[in-house]
């Protein structure tokens, strides 16, 4: 009964809107219309009402052209959200049929019933109100929400098939169909070649909504997606530059080469002064969040009015508005969402996915309702090919490019991949907005118009239904993502280590190299301006950032979030048993519970360095000190000879971990009474504890009576020390430790000789028990050390 | 193997190291000047020492295994062939290469090579089998020190329950295979080396 309420609804508004329309009619002094108005009193009358006779006080009024604006926007509104409420009512439909033809089919519904009363529908798709109103938001939703790691790593895919692809689509529909219209049997003569190319153009913009929604149904793969994705927004730009120099031409009884050479470098322009534009209102959104720590509440206006700002400046210089306003949407949202406070963030969030899903629904209803009200004009000949040329364009194009850009990527498309990408060209609202922009001093602009519609409804619905059977049917190659097993996890991020640790062995600067060079600037430059404050805010932020393995060991003991109170695993195990362990049954939470703790703990792959001499041997990350201090136990030892072979490993020893529930002064009498060496770290004093950064921090003196002065440290030795600097002052968290400058020699320095090491690991055990890093805990007031 | 000169590359060598590894004769050549720049004792083979030098290498959680790798059972210097042939394990996989003639021994860089690389650094035994201590040892280095024993100990245990099949507590690489057949490992266990 659901349904049938969602369906009452509709149909009521559908009767108040076309009531409300009838009253405009009326009031309309041109349409002589004879439709019986509702109750009207005094819509004629400008005039106060002294003019009236003496009548009595009006008890009920209704003053309809006050509200007539709004209250038909909001009517429309409501009416497509109803329409989409009841399509997700039942979910089979939004699986088989996309979302787009619903609405398409429900704006043809309505469009008949408008047209059958004779009325207007609202000018929504005239040029401005669809590009100044309703395309931004799609627009910041897409930029907002983008991959963008997938995105900068095959930008230069992306790129390639948006520029190129679009060109080689509109040149070859343009010439194909000029080519046509040389025949006379189909009664299009008279249209030029630059008409045609003007409409090719408009015809090649790509607009992927219902592709992206049934690739991100179905799962395909990431790169796929990226690609369908990016080519939409930018495509744009070509577009653009594309139709105004058409349109341009069109005009021109000749075209000369310089207008050629003119239209390439209006092209750079355009890309790539909206990529600009959209750089700087992107940064100045970013300080202007800086500053609004306590305005909280304004906070999300400024993403809004900032892309909005950079979406319009562009439209003012004719530019890409569209690579503006992604752009700054990508640019902002890294900044801005460090900056605000997490209701802000969601609260931005949340509106911006609002304003884009009400635009594209009113967009695609739209769409409906004028296809039926608009003036058409059929032709067999000319609409059948268009739609023809364009599948057969693409399909070749995507064919074409495909085969120069494979070589250049990692992950190459293979045939299935490329069906997906050319089936997926399904063509939208932006291309039916162009068309009615076109000149009307184009004789045939009518057949465009109608040759526009007839193939964007073709793309959408059939190619838009069947593309989802299809891509199944030739089992695309899907996502990793949801692969919900905890060995995948673990694998492939072993695997993610592996290569980075081989890459940098090879000492080779992969496609990382800009990516890591960016980010260098990104901390030391952009972030020290852009962000209020560098420091993490929340403690759950600080407990992720670790800086000081003493806070995170203090974490441990305190009950907090989701990590050390992990009960249910907790108390599934039991230590003690360790060799008979029954089969234990994970629980579906407890294996939730486990990705979770793998993904917030284990450790990301390393940033690399830029150049291997350069004079920061490594990166200043406190997991990078953290991988660091906890390596360093192994890393004496696998430099004494022979010892790497030894698997024998003690358990749980080899990297030092605190058991929960234990501090830290315990842990040091246990470990030490179990060594019992007598040699070095008698004085475990409660000084040792009082200055409890000092043990974990005492890392690295090679003995106890060596002044460390060697300049020549190695990177491993020297980062130690910054690690000492670092740790000790708690209130650095957050903050890039100084690097000891004089102590960093300028290129990678020798490793001291090992042997300067084994005979202060001789005294102890062999077997190798993980010796707690707070072994030298006396040598904390002495030694080579500088705050 | 003193003067310097003794170890320039010959081109007999580069040829049967492209036929070995299937790297291309620049690629070879550029790795051999990193070889060389490594090998601060000039004497042809690259130690462990030599290896730890490289800081990118140390803050890097599985250093130490990668580095083992490099190294044959029981040796403690590696020489250029040794090198490449560890580092072919990573070339990518090329379509071209799947139509060579199947009587041809498996490249380096198979899949399943890569796979029983990832597996050896599990198993530092050799025997065959990750056991549920040595996935310890590798869970413990890649996570952070927020994890207690116990839960690291449940996560291995549910690791190890998801991919054994046949019940010896302990994953064989047929199950290592099996439980990552999804997984793009061509892709991921892939590097563009540079020419």
């Amino acid at each position: 009964h659901f349904r049938l309420a969602a369906f009452c609804a509709l149909l009521l508004l559908l009767f108040f809107c076309t009531g409300g329309k009838c009253e405009i009619q009326s009031s309309n002094p041109a349409s002589p219309s004879a439709n019986p108005p509702v109750v009207k009193p005094f819509d004629h009358e400008p005039q106060p009402f002294p003019e009236e006779e003496k009548a009595n006080l009006p008890v009920f009024t209704m003053d309809y052209p006050r509200i007539q604006v709004p209250f038909e926007f909001t009517l429309w509104v409501l009416l497509a959200s109803f329409a989409k409420i009841g399509f997700h009512v039942s979910h089979k439909i939004t699986i088989w049929i996309p979302e787009s033809c619903l609405l398409i089919s429900i704006g043809l519904i309505v469009g008949a019933i408008m047209h059958s009363v004779k009325e207007e529908p609202p000018a929504v798709l005239s040029s401005n109100v669809f590009f100044l109103y309703m395309l931004p938001p799609i627009v910041l939703e897409n930029g907002y929400f983008m991959p963008t790691r997938p995105f900068f790593e095959n930008i230069g895919t992306v790129v390639w098939y948006a520029v190129v692809g679009t060109l080689w689509n509109s040149i070859g529909i343009g010439l194909s169909l000029f080519a046509i219209c040389q025949i006379e049997a189909f009664g299009v003569q008279d249209i030029n070649l630059q008409e045609n190319l003007l409409f090719a153009s408009i015809i090649s913009a790509v607009d992927p909504v219902a592709a992206l929604n049934v690739f991100e149904d179905i799962g395909v793969n990431e790169q796929l997606y990226i690609v369908i994705f990016g080519e939409g927004l930018f495509n744009d730009a070509v577009t653009v530059v594309l139709y105004n120099m058409f349109s341009f031409v069109a005009d021109m009884p000749v075209v000369e080469s310089t207008d050629v050479f003119l239209g390439v470098a209006r092209f750079f322009v355009v890309g790539i002064g909206g990529v600009l534009f959209g750089f700087l209102f992107g940064f100045v959104a970013a300080f202007t969040t800086r500053f609004t720590y306590n305005v909280r509440q304004i906070e999300p206006l400024f993403v809004f009015m900032y892309s909005y700002l950079a979406y319009l400046v562009a439209e003012l210089f004719a530019i890409s508005s569209i690579m503006a306003i992604v752009m700054c949407a990508i640019t902002m949202k890294y900044y801005v969402e460090e900056n605000v406070s997490q209701r802000s963030c969601t609260t931005i969030r949340h509106v911006v996915k609002m304003l884009a899903t009400i635009s594209e629904t009113l967009i695609f209803f739209f769409l409906g309702v004028v296809t039926i009200t608009t003036e058409h004009e059929w032709n067999w000949a000319y609409i059948l090919f268009t739609l023809l040329f364009a599948f057969v364009w693409r399909g070749l194009g995507i064919l074409v490019l495909t085969q120069i850009v494979n070589p250049f990527r990692t992950i190459q498309f293979n045939y299935k991949d490329q069906f997906g990408l050319a089936y997926g060209g399904l063509r939208g609202a932006i291309c039916f907005a162009l068309v009615f922009t076109l000149p009307d001093n184009i004789n045939r602009k009518n057949l465009f118009v109608t040759a526009s519609v007839a193939i964007i409804i073709f793309t959408v619905f059939i190619q838009g239904i069947s593309i989802r059977p299809i891509l199944e049917y030739i089992n695309i190659r899907r996502t990793n993502k949801d692969l919900n097993t905890i060995n995948v996890e673990v694998h492939s991020r072993l695997m993610e280590h592996v290569v980075c640790g081989i890459e940098d062995l090879c000492g080779q600067w992969s496609h990382y190299y800009w990516k890591d060079k960016f980010k260098k600037f990104n901390d030391r430059v952009l972030r020290r301006i852009l962000i209020r404050d560098s420091r993490a805010e929340s403690s759950i932020v600080a407990l992720y950032k670790k800086l000081e393995l003493q806070n995170a060991m203090e974490l441990l003991d305190t009950p907090m979030g989701d990590i050390s109170a992990a009960p249910s695993i907790v108390s599934l195990h039991d230590e003690k048993l360790a060799a008979s362990r029954p089969k234990k049954k994970f629980l579906a939470a407890d294996v939730k519970k486990m990705h979770d703790i793998l993904s917030k703990n284990m450790y990301q792959i390393r940033q690399k360095t830029i150049a291997f001499t350069s004079k920061h041997n490594l990166p200043n990350n406190s997991q990078a000190q953290e991988i660091l201090i906890r390596r360093h136990q192994s890393i004496r030892r696998s430099i004494r000879p022979g010892s790497f072979r030894d698997p024998v490993v003690h358990k749980s020893q080899k990297y030092y971990s605190l058991q929960p529930g234990g501090n830290l002064e315990s842990a040091f009498t246990l470990r030490r009474r179990s060594h019992g060496d007598g040699k070095v770290a008698n004085r475990d004093s409660p000084r040792s504890s009082s200055r409890s950064l000092v043990p974990l921090s005492r890392l690295g003196t090679l003995r106890e009576s060596d002044p460390r002065q060697q300049p020549g440290a190695p990177g491993v030795d020297t980062v130690d020390e910054r690690g000492l600097g670092s740790l000790k002052g708690s209130s650095l968290r957050g903050r890039k430790a100084p690097l000891p400058a004089p102590r960093k020699p300028a290129r990678p320095p020798p490793l001291p000789p090992p042997r300067g090491w084994v005979p202060d690991n001789q005294d102890s055990q062999e077997e190798g028990t993980g010796r707690p890093l707070i072994r030298h805990s006396s040598q904390g007031s002495r030694g080579s050390w500088r705050p | 193997m003193g003067s310097r000169a003794s170890t320039l590359l010959r081109e007999e060598e580069i040829e049967e190291i492209k036929k070995e590894t299937g790297f291309s004769h620049s690629q070879i050549t550029r790795l051999y000047s990193r070889f060389t720049s490594l090998d601060k004792g000039e004497n042809g083979t690259l130690s462990r020492e030599d290896f730890q030098r490289i800081p990118e290498l140390a803050i890097n959680p599985l250093g130490d295994r990668i580095i083992n790798a490099f190294f044959p059972e029981g040796e403690d210097q590696v020489n250029f062939r040794g090198f490449m042939r560890t580092l072919a394990h990573f070339r990518p996989i090329e379509d071209n290469e799947k139509n060579k003639d199947p009587t041809a021994s498996e490249p380096l860089n198979s899949r399943t090579n890569k796979l029983l690389f990832a597996f050896r650094l599990y198993d530092l035994d050799r025997d065959d089998k990750i056991s549920r201590d040595e996935l310890l040892q590798v869970l413990r280095m890649m996570v952070g020190v927020n994890i207690s024993d116990e839960q690291l100990g449940s996560i291995a245990d549910r690791t190890i329950q998801e991919a054994d099949q046949n019940g010896d507590n302990s994953i064989s690489f047929n199950e290592f295979i099996k439980v990552l057949e999804k997984v793009d490992v061509e892709q991921k266990m892939s590097i563009r080396f540079l020419h």
